[in-house]
């Protein structure tokens, strides 16, 4: 119990999705204007990263790894398809998501509306992609661990897009040198809240 | 596979307008614009996460470039041949089909020539998939142009990426290790560890600095370029 709870904080601090991998990058900027638009696409991406990393660990563990296609027979035993996990991965995102957003519209119509655009922009959000194939780098010994693991990098994810939100939404009313307005003082601030984010690092769990 | 990817679309081309020519005004706009004025990385915002996981290493960052403009012009020349029985409501995961199987080749080309790099890449070449960068040069242009201009609105957005990345690549190995492509231009005797006065930067070699070099680049590049310049 406590290793995962270890997992789940370590993918909220340390190795958190924005600040430690820079994994889902171009939603964050594009979507980070108001605090609003910042929770929804925040929550979606934890609500699909806690679905879909378990299935790819399924789909990894079973199908994909070398000697994963045992249960089938003895014949099988030797296959290895890792090569084929991009596909078969993204594939199981996409699908997903596409399955998530017609479950939300039917019994979750109020979270529908609230989340309706953001989830089909989340089957190309690379930190969905990224914590499947984190998941299968780190090799998570069991199914529990993995979702803890896409858990908490989308708590992580959806932190650290709320805090640029409520800064930009701030940043309005400071005299912010003409050229770097907009896109480029997000950049910096990014960074040095990754400097902050860096303090987490020597903590051992 | 670049010889055998031009030779198609010229003919098509040929044969339906001959009056165009191959390097026409509006094709080398293509090329040329998003190095400056529509750069993918600093003005479309696509592609960041990449850019900026992967420039602690020029080498890195070269493979990188290499490996997108591979998949972008494969992509782009794929989906445009094909842009008219794609449905449009399933076309997401077509896209997405195309980029996953040329990044799947491109992934085993590198873990067969150059291992060290595709293992300090990790999870980054699989990452290309879903570069926001390939999937939107996919919806915004090959969807709807012929595939000599998508070809060439590949190899531009993919210039534009791949120089952004070279130059942040360049700051971080130059301040961070001394070394630019694995070369040390600061002599061992001036370091402090061996009694110089220099200091490496580590500072640099962290992920959050890649960040603010690209910020400053964006500062640059929107000082010089005042039609950039965003409102908040």
């Amino acid at each position: 119990m406590l290793e995962l709870v270890n997992i789940f904080v370590k993918g909220i601090f340390i190795e958190n999705m924005i600040f430690a991998y820079f994994l889902g990058m171009c939603s964050y900027l594009a979507v980070s204007k108001t605090v609003k638009t910042g929770v929804g696409l925040g929550f979606a991406v934890i609500f699909v990263l806690g679905i879909t990393v378990p299935v790819n660990y399924l789909l990894e563990n079973y199908v994909l790894k070398e000697g994963a296609l045992a249960w089938l027979g003895d014949d099988f035993a030797a296959i290895d398809l890792s090569f084929l996990s991009f596909i078969m991965f993204i594939a199981i995102i996409a699908s997903m998501v596409q399955l998530v957003e017609m479950a939300v519209e039917k019994f979750a119509p109020a979270l529908y509306g609230a989340l309706g655009i953001f989830l089909p922009l989340i089957a190309v959000n690379c930190s969905i992609l990224g914590g499947a194939l984190f998941m299968q780098d780190r090799q998570y010994s069991t199914i529990a661990e993995a979702t803890s693991f896409g858990l908490g990098s989308g708590v992580g994810w959806f932190l650290a897009i709320v805090a640029i939100a409520a800064i930009r939404e701030k940043i309005r009313y400071s005299n912010v040198p003409a050229p770097l307005r907009g896109l480029g003082i997000t950049f910096i601030i990014t960074g040095l809240m990754g400097v902050a984010f860096m303090a987490f690092m020597g903590i051992e769990l | 596979m670049s010889t055998e990817v031009k030779a198609a679309p010229e003919t098509a081309v040929a044969a339906k307008e001959p009056s165009e020519p191959l390097f026409s005004k509006k094709n080398k706009l293509l090329l040329t614009d998003p190095l400056n004025d529509s750069n993918p990385i600093t003005v479309q915002v696509l592609g960041i996460c990449s850019a900026l996981a992967i420039t602690v290493q020029v080498k890195q960052a070269v493979v990188m470039s290499i490996s997108v403009l591979a998949v972008m012009i494969g992509g782009n020349l794929i989906i445009s041949l094909i842009r008219n029985i794609i449905p449009s409501r399933i076309r997401i995961i077509v896209q997405l089909v195309v980029v996953a199987s040329l990044v799947i080749l491109v992934d085993q080309v590198l873990k067969a020539y150059v291992y060290d790099v595709s293992k300090a890449l990790s999870v980054f070449v699989g990452l290309i998939i879903t570069n926001c960068i390939i999937m939107g040069r996919l919806e915004a242009f090959a969807l709807a142009n012929k595939p000599w201009p998508s070809i060439l609105d590949a190899i531009g957005n993919a210039m534009g990426y791949a120089w952004i990345l070279i130059a942040v690549a360049v700051v971080r190995e130059a301040f961070g290790s001394g070394s630019i492509m694995g070369w040390n231009f600061i002599p061992d005797a001036w370091l402090i560890t061996n009694g110089g006065f220099y200091a490496h930067n580590n500072m640099m070699i962290l992920p959050p600095m890649a960040l603010i070099v690209v910020g400053i680049i964006i500062w640059i590049q929107r000082a010089k370029n005042t039609a950039l310049i965003e409102e908040h």
